[in-house]
């Protein structure tokens, strides 16, 4: 080894493991949490709590899905399946034993993951679009299951009991939405860790080459359909959190609303337009849908179902067409330019294929 | 030297055609093999068969004395088989260490250790300036030392390259021609598809020659040179699409 290159091997082993966030990005977190955690302290009105409330679950949600199809590269369109099963979960707890919705909550995640598992042994060992196609079907089969099924109270569903005991372990909160508030912020944030902590975990790594390269992957020791199902259950178990904390959270539940298509897709959306496979795009995609969708919803009244829809789909028209890697992508190119200031060409002397 | 891979008359077809007819040969422990062929002969099938992304229809592969014929491809590679692949098949969002890191990880759980272990095969094969640039930033050449010490960082004991010095420049050769010698000389099990019939004399220990799917000579490069079926496959009277 020449004495150039030995030196560069010592540089490149002394750089830390993981690049070291610029301070100016440190900081913008630092403010972004404060901002978070002050929010509702601060004389906001329940109606924006509401807002922020939904802004976290989704971006809890877009998340899950994020697991499986930007870290996984699969994509489902079913993933309002294992929301249904959390919000049930918890509902068949607390409305027919009179449980805890906290042991709803590990049941449901339990129910979510041995469900992906069973649709993903089968289906994930296909390639193409097989794995899309199954669990936009078999979602809907869920949600028709649940409709049919009378212990649960069929297509009319369950209303909750309201309980007048301790709230942490009831989960329901009358007066006002702080608590909803900081336990839907604190489940976006564990969400958002998880994935922090998989992209730089073995496990991680070893999804993001099955996302890329499944036949490499599999030259490298990587049990290609292993990791694609536990990616499944990983995300399915995220979704059903989010489906126990809607269901504590409106306390009533029917198959038409936890089980609807709508959230399969909009989930996807969401972690589209913020930068699917990125760290911070599905906490982005939901804080731009959401609002939308919410005051929508007063602005236009009785029409705002349809209109938005309608810039949902301009969004992702824009974003297809001027930013395919998601909203993030702006910023994070930015950050690695600054990193690292000259972008090196190709070298002239080996011809690109 | 003993024997580390040893295949016995495997054969693949695909619908009418077959792909591998009857191939048997062996590695020994420490050598260069080189599989040449024209196009179509069935170089890279053969790669496939041996690393189980196909499945032979008939013939055993074994490996370090344990038959490995359908074994599950991540499995195979676990035992100490790395190889490239002739289309090339970079993680594309990953950096080029973070490449590498996934297959130190085969050998380590620890991050900081497969870094390192990353780092020295990236070292070998002389990206270390490329290491922070994602993998579809690279020209095909740097793809492919990539792809080298990605397998390398695995620290197989035998290693299954796929067109190295093929898609690249003249003048890029050389260095790669190289790193597979260095490799040789640090002990390593190699066996190489290449096109390049100078280079493939120069550096392999014996040469494999396929023809339409059949072998048609296995020996010391002198004298599968001289053998008359493969000056007859590359020039001679039997016309084939090159």
């Amino acid at each position: 080894m020449t004495t150039d290159k030995a030196r560069l091997l010592e540089a490149a082993r002394a750089e830390a493991l993981w690049p070291r966030p610029p301070l100016w990005a440190l900081a913008l977190g630092a403010i972004l949490a404060i901002v978070l955690l002050a929010f509702p302290l601060v004389g906001t009105t329940v109606f924006s709590h509401h807002v922020m409330i939904m802004i976290f679950l989704y971006a809890l949600m877009a998340q899950a899905w994020n697991v499986m199809a930007g870290i996984s590269g699969q994509i489902s369109l079913g993933h309002a399946m294992f929301f249904g099963m959390g919000a049930y979960a918890t509902g068949i707890v607390v409305v027919k034993f009179g449980g805890t919705p906290w042991i709803g909550l590990v049941l449901g995640m339990v129910a979510s993951a041995i469900t992906a598992m069973a649709v993903g042994l089968p289906t994930l060992r296909l390639k193409g679009h097989y794995f899309a196609i199954a669990t936009l079907l078999i979602g809907s089969s869920v949600q028709i299951i649940f409709q049919r099924w009378d212990y649960v109270g069929a297509a009319s569903g369950m209303m909750y009991p309201i309980k007048r005991g301790s709230p942490w372990w009831d989960l329901q909160f009358h007066v006002g939405k702080v608590a909803y508030y900081y336990l839907a912020l604190g489940a976006a944030a564990l969400g958002f860790l998880l994935v922090w902590y998989l992209r730089r975990s073995r496990f991680g790594f070893r999804l993001q080459a099955v996302r890329d390269e499944p036949d490499a992957a599999a030259s490298l020791g990587i049990a290609v359909a292993k990791h694609k199902v536990l990616a499944f259950m990983l995300s399915a178990a995220m979704m059903s959190v989010a489906g126990s904390f809607y269901a504590q959270y409106i306390l009533v539940l029917d198959p038409e609303r936890v089980f609807s298509t709508d959230i399969s897709v909009i989930v996807v959306l969401m972690t589209v337009l913020g930068g699917s496979g990125t760290l911070w795009g599905p906490a982005v995609g939901a804080a731009i849908l959401v609002p939308l969708s919410e005051y929508s919803r007063i602005w236009l009244g009785g029409t705002g179902r349809t209109i938005d829809l309608i810039i949902y789909g301009l969004l992702i028209l824009a974003i297809c067409l001027l930013r395919p890697a998601g909203v993030v992508s702006i910023f994070s190119e930015r950050l690695r330019r600054r990193v690292q200031p000259e972008p090196q060409p190709v070298p002239a002397k080996e011809m690109p294929a | 030297m003993s024997i580390l891979l040893d295949v016995k008359g495997v054969t693949k077809r695909f619908g009418g055609i077959t792909a591998n007819n009857d191939i048997s040969f062996d590695v020994k422990e420490g050598e260069i093999l080189g599989i040449i062929g024209p196009n179509g002969a069935g170089k890279s099938t053969l790669f496939d068969l041996l690393t189980n992304f196909q499945t032979p229809d008939t013939g055993t592969v074994s490996f370090a004395g344990k038959d490995i014929t359908g074994m599950r491809p991540d499995l195979i590679s676990k035992l100490g088989i790395a190889r490239t692949f002739q289309k090339l098949k970079p993680f594309t969002e990953l950096t080029v260490t973070e490449n590498v890191m996934v297959g130190a990880l085969t050998r380590t759980a620890n991050m900081r250790e497969a870094r390192d272990m990353a780092l020295e095969a990236i070292a070998f094969v002389d990206l270390l300036e490329k290491r922070h640039h994602f993998a579809r930033e690279l020209s095909t050449g740097q793809r492919k030392r990539l792809e080298l010490a990605r397998g390398l960082a695995m620290k197989p004991r035998l290693i299954l390259m796929d067109e190295v010095t093929g898609g690249v420049d003249q003048r890029t050769i050389p260095g790669l021609v190289d790193l597979v010698l260095e490799l040789k000389r640090q002990g390593m099990t190699i066996v190489t598809i290449e096109h390049n019939m100078q280079v493939m004399m120069r550096i392999s220990d014996r040469i494999l020659a396929l023809f339409a799917g059949r072998r048609i000579a296995f020996g010391k490069p002198e004298d599968v040179r001289q053998d008359a079926a493969v000056v007859d496959a590359y020039l001679g009277s039997t016309p084939h699409v090159a």
